[in-house]
């Protein structure tokens, strides 16, 4: 019997390659939205272990575009958009990728559930097998609504910043997860548009590549006409003031209008680029001012107790 | 002794296992410097919770 050693070359991969695996544009949002659940929760919360929190919650984010990666790394290489990843230029292997995620993953969720509590930790588990085994293996080589669902993976980080304060889930998370979960379609079909040739040849079944460009603009517009009205209800549920209820509607409106414009556009893709740009500083903008608002009305509520005592 | 066995012992030693290069070396520094300093923040980071968490109680303790 022989047996044949693979030859295992010595890596060159500096810690840049292994950052880029963590995708820190996606954890940068990630942190960010859950620094807004964990803002507006009732109670109080000591900053190291808020900060513990986020740090968690950043690491496990890091963790799930990890094994992404891994996952993907096939289809990566197949499209312009990705081509650059560390896996498909040779410069960490699968399996290291895969090995990095999983302990980051393991170590993420056990320091969340030891430091913070376990409520938090196990909606962050949920979320990286969600994003992973859910979204990355099974719905997005499947089906056209790969990123709908998928979507949910992305909506629950304010759930956990929530739940990192209160230890449980209540309906004012629910709201955020449901803004993001709704804006993500539209979000990533105004991005598949001019990207369509890029997703058919990795063999991905995004909606325009499937149903079509004009199926996927009149869904970018029905999407778009939920969210706008998802994105005031903080305000009409009183748990954000008028500053983000004028905020809201205003950037609701626009995104409206430039999903229409998206509608009625025959020739080129000048209105989708449009629409991908502004829907990133929509979800900023609403979380931003939803942020403002809270310390704003926090401190006002702080100054008007001084004085009155 | 051999004529083979005399040929074997002037041979220069052969070189054995692997040898990295000047770009690996490099790589390999700079993932094992990062991973000390994750460690170290790591053992920070309980410290640290440990202190907020325990407070004043860290000495209260059964002898």
């Amino acid at each position: 019997m022989s047996v044949t050693l693979a030859r295992i070359e010595p890596s060159i991969a500096d810690v840049g390659d292994y950052v880029a695996l963590l995708k820190p544009r996606v954890m940068s949002l990630v942190v960010f939205t859950a620094l807004v659940g964990l803002l507006i929760a009732p109670g109080h919360l000591h900053p190291v272990i808020a900060l513990t929190a986020l740090l968690c919650i950043a690491v496990g984010a890091g963790a799930a575009g990890a094994l992404n990666m891994w996952y993907d790394a096939d289809i990566d290489a197949r499209m312009a958009r990705t081509a650059a990843r560390p896996i498909p230029r040779g410069r960490v292997t699968r399996g290291e990728a895969a090995g990095f995620g999983l302990t980051l993953a393991a170590f993420s969720i056990a320091s969340l559930g030891l430091l913070v509590n376990w409520v938090a930790a196990s909606l962050l588990a949920f979320t990286i097998f969600f994003y992973v085994v859910i979204y990355t293996i099974w719905l997005k080589r499947s089906t056209p609504q790969n990123i709908v669902i998928g979507g949910a993976a992305g909506a629950l980080p304010p759930i956990i910043g929530w739940a990192a304060v209160t230890g449980g889930v209540a309906v004012e998370p629910i709201v955020l997860f449901l803004i993001i979960f709704f804006w993500t379609p539209p979000h990533f079909w105004a991005l598949s548009l001019y990207r369509a040739e890029d997703y058919a040849r990795a063999g991905i079944p995004m909606l325009p590549v499937v149903a079509g460009e004009a199926e996927t603009r009149r869904q970018i517009v029905l999407y778009t006409l939920i969210l706008a009205p998802l994105g005031v209800a903080p305000w009409l549920m009183g748990f954000a003031g008028p500053l983000y209820g004028i905020a809201a509607v205003a950037a609701g409106a626009a995104m409206i209008a430039l999903a229409l414009r998206v509608r009625a556009e025959r020739q080129g893709y000048a209105a989708s680029k449009q629409m991908f740009g502004f829907s990133i500083l929509y979800l900023f903008l609403l979380f931003a001012v939803l942020l403002a608002d809270r310390l704003w009305g926090g401190l006002a509520a702080q100054a008007v107790s001084h004085f009155a005592a | 002794m051999t004529i083979a066995n005399e040929a074997m012992e002037e041979a220069p030693k052969a070189e054995t296992g692997i040898r990295l290069t000047e770009q690996q070396l490099r790589a390999r520094r700079s993932r094992s410097i990062a991973i000390a300093l994750a460690l170290g923040a790591f053992v920070v980071v309980i410290f640290v919770v440990t202190l907020v968490k325990l407070g004043g109680n860290v000495l209260t303790r059964p002898m």
